[in-house]
C-alpha cells in the first residue's frame, strides 16, 4: 500500500496568519475570539466570533487575486503558497498531472454571495435581483469549486482537482480525499487543505435560528467552552489550512520533512438527522474504528485525540460517548482537546486546521489545550487538556469530526517513524 | 479488483421525468428546453431554460422533509427512490455501513437559500429558517438521502461544476473499491430562480437567443452559448459480486474507467487538460480508443470550449472516428445534475444498441472533424462509451461505461486484490 506523508504546512487562522503564529496561538491557550467586527453583529443573538486580521495585501496576493477571490478563496491561496514553500517540493521537475487538488469547504463563497446578493436584490426588496448589478466575478463565487482552481494554480498542479463540501467535516474529508488519491496511485502529490470565511449576517442568522451558536456574548474570548459545564454553543470561525502531502517513499527519496504520516481515515454517516446527534456517538465509533484498521493500530497506540469540540452540550455527549465506545478503557487515559476553544468553529475549514494542528503536535511534542475548561461538565470524564497545553511526546493522534448532514469522519496521524 | 457495476437508475430531466420517459423523449429528439415560466425571466438577456415539468413535491416526498427542503433536493429524494427501486435492493438486507451516498453539487439549493437571504435582509433575522443552516448547503442532498434510506457508509460532496457527476462517480466506485456494497451517486441540481440565474448570466456562457431550437447549439459554427436546465440523475453503483449474490435484477453497465484533470492556468502556454481526462480514463479501462463505440461530450455550446473539445477528441479518435453525440441539446446543461444524466443516457444507448441524437445542430462545423449524431438515433448496437464532462473553472472528467452482458456479475479476473469486508 502507497503512504502517505506530510511534508508542508501553510494556514490562515485567527490569531495570526501563517503556521508559526498558529502554533504559537494553539499552545498558548489564548482564545482568538471577539466580539464580530466585519458587520453590526447588535441584532443577533449570537455575537462573537474569531475572526482573522488578514491583510490580502499583505499576504502577497495580487491586485486581480484581491478582486477575483472570495475571503475564503484568499485563505486558500495564501495557505497554499506557504505550504508549497514549506515543502521545499520544487513542483517544476514534476509531472502536472500527478499533483492534485482536494480543498474542503462547506459554505463556499458565502461572503461575497451575500454581499452581491444585497447588491442585486436592493438590500432584499426584489426577488428578481438585477443582474445589471452583478460583478463579473460572481459566478466564480457562485460555483466553489474555482476555490479548488486556484489552489491548483498555485501548484502548477493537472491532476484531479474538487472542492469537498460535506459541512462541518469537509475539512477532514478534504484531506482524506487526497489521502485516497494517493494510494490509489492517481497522483504523487496533493495540494490537500480546506478554507472557510463564513462570518456574515447569513451565517449568523442561520444559526442563530437553532441557538447552535454561544449566547455568551459579555466575556468574547471565553465565548467557546467545549465540555465546560457553562458551555452555550459553538463560535463561529474562519481561516484556512492547506498541506502538501506527498507519496511517502518519493518524499524520502527527496530528502522532505516529514511532519507526520496519515495513516488512516474513514468516513461514516449517522443517517439520523440533519442537525442532531445521538449522544451514543456509535457512527463516529464507527469512523474512529475503521480508521484504526486501516492503520493497522490498537486503540491503545493513540496518545493524543483532537476532539470536534465544537462547544455544544449535544456535540460533547455525543463524542465522549463516541471515544468511551470506540477506545475503551483507554478514553479514560488519553489527553483530548478542542482547539475551537481558541480559534472558533471554522466549518469546512476546520477540519484540516486541525490536522495541522495535528501535525505539529507530533512535531513539537505539545499538546494544545481545551481552553475557558474551568469546570468541566460532571456528565463528561475524560482528560480534556484544561486551559494549558501539555508538553508530550506523541507518536499516535486521531482526529475526528462531525457535521450537519450526519456525516462523522476519522483520521490517524503517526509520527514520521512510527509505521517505518 | 472488484468491478463497479450499475444497477439502478432514477432520471428527472426536462424532457422527461423518470428514465423511461426522458428515454423515449430523448429517442424521439423531443426537447425539454422552453421560455421560462418558474419565474418572470422577462427582465433577463437570457430567457430559456430546460425546466422539469409535472413533479409534484408532495407525491414524493415526506410531508414532514417539505418545509425544510428546496425543489432540488425534493427531486434529489425522488430520483434517489426511483434509482433504488430500479435497482430492486432491499436496502435492510445490507449492512448499514456497506451503503454510501456521493452526489455532485454546484451552487447548493438556491431558491431555498434567495429566500431566507430576502427574509433576513427584508424583514430582519428573526424571520431566517431554522432550516438554513442545512437545507441550502451544498451537502444537502447526500445528507437527505442518506438519512431517508439509512446508509451509513463512506459517503462525499463533490464540487466540480458541470463535471461534478462524472467525479461523483468515479468517487462512488473508490468506495466500492474499498469494500463497500453499494453507493448511490450521481447528482440532481435546479437553480431556477433569480438568485441562480443572476450569476450564470455574470458568466457570459448562457445563450441569449429566444428560439429554443436555436439557443444551444455545440459544435455547431453558430453556437452562442448554453442554456442552462434543471435536474439529473441519481445512480446506483455497486459491486458487481454483491449485486449478484443479492439477485440484482440488471445490470446496465460496468464503470470501467475514471480519470479527471484540471486545465493548466490560464497564460502557461500548456494545453488543456480534458484529452489527458479521456486519455487516463481509458487506460483505467484498459481499453483503446478504437474500443469505443460512442463519445457523449460535453457540448458546451461555445465556440472556444467547443473547438477544444471537438481537439481532443479527433485528436484520440482521429478525424470523424467515432460518433459523438450531445444529448444534453434537449435539456440544457444541468450543472451538478449535467454529467450524472449524460451517464445515465450513455447506459441507456448501452442496453438498447442505440445512440441518441443531438438536436438542433443539422450542420456541425465541419473542421472539428467530428461524427456528430444528428437528427436522429443511430442504430449502432454500441457496447461501450466514454463520457467527457468540464467544469467552469478548468476541471475535466471522463467516465467509461462497459456493457456486461457477456459477465454481467463476475469480479475482475485480471488482478488478485482481496477487498477489506465491512463490518
Amino acid at each position: 500500500m502507497r503512504r502517505v506523508a506530510v511534508t508542508g504546512l501553510g494556514t490562515v487562522a485567527p490569531g495570526g496568519i501563517g503556521v508559526k503564529e498558529y502554533w504559537e496561538l494553539l499552545t498558548s491557550g489564548r482564545s482568538a475570539t471577539r466580539t464580530i467586527s466585519f458587520f453590526d453583529p447588535s441584532p443577533f443573538r449570537s455575537r462573537v466570533a474569531a475572526e482573522c486580521d488578514f491583510d490580502p495585501v499583505a499576504a502577497g496576493l495580487t491586485p486581480q487575486e484581491i478582486r477575483r477571490l472570495d475571503r475564503a478563496a484568499q485563505f486558500a491561496v495564501v495557505s497554499a503558497r506557504e505550504a508549497l514553500a514549506d515543502s521545499g517540493l520544487d513542483v517544476a521537475r514534476l509531472a502536472p498531472d500527478r499533483i492534485g487538488t482536494s480543498i474542503g469547504s462547506a459554505v463556499g463563497c458565502t461572503t461575497s454571495l451575500e454581499r452581491e446578493y444585497v447588491v442585486v436584490s436592493d438590500g432584499g426588496r426584489t426577488w428578481n435581483v438585477d443582474h445589471r448589478y452583478a460583478v463579473p466575478e460572481l459566478y466564480r463565487h457562485f460555483v466553489p469549486n474555482t476555490m479548488a482552481a486556484e489552489v491548483a494554480w498555485v501548484a502548477g498542479a493537472e491532476g484531479p482537482a474538487a472542492v469537498i463540501s460535506t459541512g462541518c467535516t469537509s475539512g477532514l474529508d478534504a484531506v482524506g480525499h487526497a489521502v485516497e488519491l494517493i494510494r490509489e496511485g492517481s497522483v504523487d502529490v496533493m495540494m490537500a487543505g480546506a478554507t472557510e470565511a463564513p462570518i456574515s449576517p447569513i451565517t449568523s442568522a442561520c444559526f442563530d435560528a437553532i441557538h447552535a451558536t454561544t449566547p455568551h456574548n459579555d466575556e468574547p474570548e471565553r465565548a467557546c467552552r467545549p465540555f465546560d459545564r457553562s458551555r452555550g454553543g459553538l463560535v463561529l470561525g474562519e481561516g484556512a489550512a492547506v498541506m502538501v502531502l506527498e507519496e511517502w517513499e518519493s518524499a524520502r527519496r527527496r530528502g522532505a520533512h516529514v511532519y507526520a504520516e496519515i495513516a488512516g481515515f474513514a468516513a461514516r454517516c449517522n443517517a439520523y438527522h440533519m442537525t442532531g446527534l445521538k449522544p451514543d456517538g456509535r457512527e463516529m465509533a464507527e469512523a474512529i474504528d475503521a480508521a484504526l484498521q486501516e492503520a493497522g493500530l490498537p486503540p491503545e497506540s493513540i496518545g493524543y485525540v483532537n476532539a470536534h469540540g465544537s462547544g455544544t452540550r449535544m456535540n460533547d455527549r455525543h463524542e465522549t460517548g463516541a471515544f468511551k465506545r470506540s477506545l475503551g478503557d483507554h478514553a479514560y487515559a488519553v489527553p483530548i482537546s478542542s482547539i475551537k476553544s481558541m480559534i472558533g468553529h471554522s466549518l469546512g475549514a476546520i477540519g484540516a486546521l486541525e490536522v495541522v494542528a495535528c501535525a505539529l503536535a507530533i512535531e513539537h511534542g505539545v499538546l494544545p489545550p481545551t481552553a475557558n475548561l474551568h469546570e468541566p461538565d460532571p456528565e463528561l470524564d475524560l482528560d480534556y487538556i484544561p486551559l494549558t497545553a501539555r508538553r508530550q511526546q506523541t507518536d499516535v493522534v486521531l482526529s475526528v469530526g462531525s457535521g450537519f448532514g450526519g456525516f462523522q469522519s476519522a483520521m490517524l496521524l503517526t509520527g514520521p517513524e512510527v509505521r517505518s | 479488483m472488484t468491478r463497479a457495476v450499475v444497477t439502478g437508475l432514477g432520471v428527472a430531466a426536462p424532457n422527461g421525468l423518470g428514465t423511461e420517459a426522458f428515454w423515449k423523449a430523448t429517442l424521439a429528439g423531443r426537447t425539454g428546453l422552453a421560455p421560462l415560466t418558474r419565474f418572470d425571466a422577462t427582465q433577463y438577456p437570457s430567457v430559456l431554460a430546460g425546466e422539469i415539468k409535472g413533479f409534484v413535491a408532495e407525491e414524493h416526498v415526506p410531508s414532514r422533509l417539505m418545509p425544510q427542503t428546496d425543489h432540488m433536493t425534493r427531486i434529489a429524494l425522488a430520483a434517489a427512490d426511483w434509482a433504488i427501486g430500479d435497482a430492486g435492493a432491499d436496502l435492510r438486507r445490507l449492512p448499514e455501513y456497506g451503503m454510501g451516498v456521493v452526489t455532485a453539487a454546484s451552487g447548493g439549493a438556491v431558491e431555498f437559500g434567495q429566500r431566507e437571504l430576502e427574509n433576513l435582509w427584508s424583514k430582519g433575522r428573526e424571520h431566517v429558517s431554522a432550516y438554513q443552516s442545512f437545507a441550502w448547503f451544498y451537502a444537502v442532498n447526500t445528507g437527505q438521502i442518506s438519512i431517508r434510506h439509512k446508509m451509513r457508509g463512506p459517503s462525499g460532496v463533490l464540487l466540480t461544476e458541470q463535471a461534478g457527476g462524472i467525479d461523483a462517480l468515479g468517487h462512488a466506485r473508490r468506495h466500492i473499491r474499498k469494500g463497500i456494497p453499494l453507493v448511490v451517486s450521481g447528482g440532481v441540481d435546479a437553480a431556477l430562480c433569480p438568485w441562480g440565474w443572476v450569476p450564470q448570466i455574470a458568466s457570459g456562457l448562457m445563450s441569449t437567443a429566444r428560439d429554443p431550437d436555436r439557443a444551444y447549439l455545440p459544435f455547431s459554427a453558430d453556437a452562442r452559448g448554453y442554456v442552462v436546465g434543471e435536474g439529473g440523475a441519481v445512480i446506483v453503483v455497486e459491486d458487481a459480486a454483491s449485486a449478484r449474490e443479492r439477485g440484482a435484477p440488471r445490470v446496465y453497465g460496468e464503470i470501467a474507467g475514471y480519470a479527471a484533470t484540471m486545465d493548466p492556468a490560464p497564460g502557461s502556454g500548456r494545453p488543456p487538460g480534458l484529452r489527458r481526462a479521456a486519455e487516463n480514463a481509458l487506460a483505467d479501462a484498459r481499453l483503446t480508443p478504437r474500443d469505443i463505440d460512442v463519445v457523449f461530450a460535453d457540448g458546451a455550446g461555445v465556440l472556444a470550449l467547443d473547438r477544444a473539445e471537438a481537439d481532443a477528441i479527433s485528436g484520440l479518435f482521429g478525424p470523424r472516428g467515432v460518433p459523438v453525440t450531445v444529448p444534453k441539446t434537449m435539456t440544457g446543461r444541468l450543472l451538478a445534475g449535467g454529467a450524472a444524466l449524460d451517464v445515465a443516457t450513455a447506459l441507456l444507448a448501452l442496453r438498447d444498441g442505440v445512440i441518441p441524437p443531438t438536436v438542433n445542430v443539422p450542420d456541425p462545423a465541419p473542421d472539428y472533424g467530428l461524427d456528430l449524431v444528428t437528427d436522429r438515433p443511430r442504430d449502432t448496437a454500441p457496447r461501450s462509451a466514454l463520457v467527457l464532462a468540464r467544469g467552469y473553472g478548468g476541471f475535466n472528467a471522463a467516465l467509461v461505461l462497459r456493457r456486461t452482458d457477456d459477465r454481467p456479475y463476475d469480479t475482475d479476473e485480471r488482478t488478485t486484490a482481496c477487498p477489506q469486508a465491512p463490518r
